[in-house]
């Protein structure tokens, strides 16, 4: 079924929404952008529909809504372990298909992966549903069609946002008695067919191939550019490393909690073990580490799917302005040239 | 919905002091553990860090610890009767059914003793389990010697040598363990072995050179990895090395994927 609303009746929608759904969507947060005047666009409970931001890509992911930068897992008392509590009311995010597809990847580290399921990912995930905002384009970061992530499927309600109102298809019959009553008009959501951005990403199913290039003079470079600031982590949409850290209430040592806080591979430290030295101790092999994760790793041990969605965000977040999309692009110039010399020998 | 980070609250029954920074703390807790299995230790408002089990009886488990981080700190000031947080165990230990009937050559560098105590007990106290056991430990300096009442009683059991890198003592040879590989018997064994190494990363990878360069087959070799971990459950992504996740396909690797996995 589709609408087409006006904004005050998407306002009413929302309001209606919200007595059933926290609802989570990109808001602007005036003044806080990393340079003065800049502001920052993140992912926060939404009250009105005007404060949506539909017409620019967010700054960082949807996943910040499942995976909280920061979270509390247990609480402690004396020696008392009690484990924190999830919400209880449903979630509905609106998310572009970049950021849904993303949380298919999460998924699989953190439900399932060794047998094992997060208790803290899922009983989030169990109360999310995702309203599709069609895609406008993105920007000149993007590379969703190279990953496969343009499109998708998981969605309750697709919405396509302008500045008169929003266009609405309803697939999931739980949304339906929201709308009863406006104007219906049909709508079905258009996905992005091509990015300005291309990826090629490379063939790196030979074992020689990756030794080689795990070596390659290539990642040398990141060690006079990348800072080491693990911003591109935060930013990425499907990021999942964490480290776990107790902290003790100020006023009471007897209280404290147990946190789960958001970790980068790319930070000095990340593989460090108590009394002993890094493994990755440079930026070239903390960058070549991440990369091999995200563009072979992953879909190595997973099957399905690369750990990248293309949402570029980590390029528009780099202080250092390194690109992923070139960095790729740059592997796979390595990899042809691995392929050559070895077929010489 | 079960939380596999849920820590149990589990009673220290004894503090045995091996060297000044390494003691064995005796817990107790019906956990069943396979050899080379590691748990999740922990201390409310200090934190958590993977230990592997270093011994295993009716009742409780023992852990050797080293003092050298934030939680392993606070353990040192815990004594028999004091309470510390258990979760586990985690990760795949070593393949104890292959080994049964081998002839079973052991080498640790320092602590890296302490992930095989188990199964040398084992083998210690099930003769036949193993065909033979030869031990080469090797530690940097006397200080650094733990297990002293094992080491001695497995003299009797196993064919061992014991070193120390650069000093002498009596009845210890001096030398890497790298040095001792080529006095295994290794063709007396007609290919019916498996090797197990544990210790420090730049002692196992040149072990294992060592060990192919005396001839011995790389599919026969096994070690055990240690890495920083938060989770021990394959989400926190700390001890991931390429595809694969030390907590979950480790810590135990055959040789043929350990060799190639770079950090």
């Amino acid at each position: 079924m589709g609408y087409t609303l006006t904004a005050a009746q998407a306002n009413q929608v929302l309001d209606a929404l919200r007595k059933d759904y926290t609802v989570y969507a990109p808001k602007r947060f005036c003044n806080q952008g990393r340079y003065s005047a800049t502001d920052i666009i993140r992912y926060d409970e939404v009250e009105r529909w005007e404060d949506i931001v539909w017409d620019v890509k967010s700054d960082y992911p949807a996943k910040e809504v499942l995976t909280p930068i920061q979270q509390a897992i247990f609480y402690f008392t004396e020696d008392e372990y009690r484990e924190s509590k999830g919400p209880k009311k449903p979630i509905l995010i609106l998310a572009r298909p970049c950021d849904i597809n993303a949380q298919r990847v999460q998924a699989r580290i953190y439900a399932g992966n060794g047998g094992y399921t997060d208790l803290y990912y899922e009983r989030m995930r169990e109360l999310v549903k995702f309203a599709l905002m069609e895609c406008n384009g993105g920007d000149d970061t993007c590379f969703c069609v190279s990953m496969g992530t343009n499109k998708t499927d998981d969605y309750s309600l697709a919405l396509k946002f302008s500045d008169n109102g929003v266009r609405v298809q309803v697939t999931d019959d739980a949304f339906a008695s929201y709308f009863e009553g406006l104007p219906q008009a049909n709508y079905t959501p258009a996905f992005v067919e091509e990015n300005e951005l291309k990826v090629t990403v490379p063939d790196l199913e030979d074992k020689e191939v990756r030794k080689a290039l795990k070596s390659h003079p290539m990642w040398q470079e990141f060690n006079s550019r990348c800072i080491s600031c693990g911003a591109c982590t935060v930013a990425c949409s499907t990021c999942t490393c964490f480290t776990t850290r107790d902290v003790i209430y100020g006023d009471n040592p007897e209280v404290g909690e147990r946190r789960r806080v958001t970790s980068s591979c790319q930070i000095a430290g990340f593989d460090q073990m108590a009394g002993q030295r890094e493994f990755r101790s440079t930026a070239a092999d903390r960058m070549r580490y991440k990369v091999l994760h995200k563009f072979h790793d992953y879909k190595a041990r997973f099957g399905d799917s690369h750990m990248c969605v293309g949402c570029g965000r980590c390029t528009h977040r780099c202080p250092e302005l390194i690109s992923i999309s070139a960095t790729v692009n740059k592997v796979s110039a390595a990899v042809d040239e691995i392929k050559a010399g070895l077929a010489k020998h | 919905m079960m939380n596999p980070v849920q820590p149990k609250p589990c009673t220290i029954l004894d503090v045995h002091k091996e060297s000044a920074h390494e003691w064995t703390f005796r817990v107790a807790t019906d956990a069943k553990v396979a050899h080379g299995q590691f748990m999740q230790l922990s201390i409310p408002k200090i934190g958590e860090c993977p230990i592997s089990v270093s011994a295993q009886g009716d009742g409780w488990l023992e852990f050797t610890i080293r003092s050298v981080g934030k939680v392993t700190n606070v353990i040192f000031e815990k004594t028999a009767g004091d309470t510390l947080f258990l979760r586990g165990p985690y990760g795949k230990g070593w393949p104890v059914n292959q080994f049964k009937g081998k002839h079973v050559v052991v080498i640790t560098g320092g602590t890296g003793l302490a992930p095989v105590r188990s199964m040398l007990n084992l083998f210690a106290a099930e003769p036949g389990t193993a065909k033979s056991v030869h031990l080469i430990s090797g530690f940097k300096n006397e200080e650094g010697i733990v297990f002293h009442k094992e080491l001695e009683a497995w003299k009797e059991k196993f064919s061992t040598i014991y070193a120390l890198d650069n000093d002498a003592k009596d009845g210890w040879r001096t030398g890497m363990v790298t040095a001792f590989v080529k006095e295994i018997p290794w063709d007396s064994f007609g290919g019916d072995y498996a090797v197990v190494v544990v210790g420090p990363p730049p002692m196992m990878k040149f072990t294992g050179l060592e060990l192919l360069k005396n001839g011995v087959d790389a599919e026969k070799i096994w070690m055990s990895f240690e890495r920083k971990m938060s989770c021990a459950v394959g989400k926190c992504g700390h001890c991931r090395i390429d595809e694969t996740y030390v907590c979950l396909d480790g810590p135990v690797f055959p040789y043929t994927v350990a060799r190639d996995l770079v950090d």
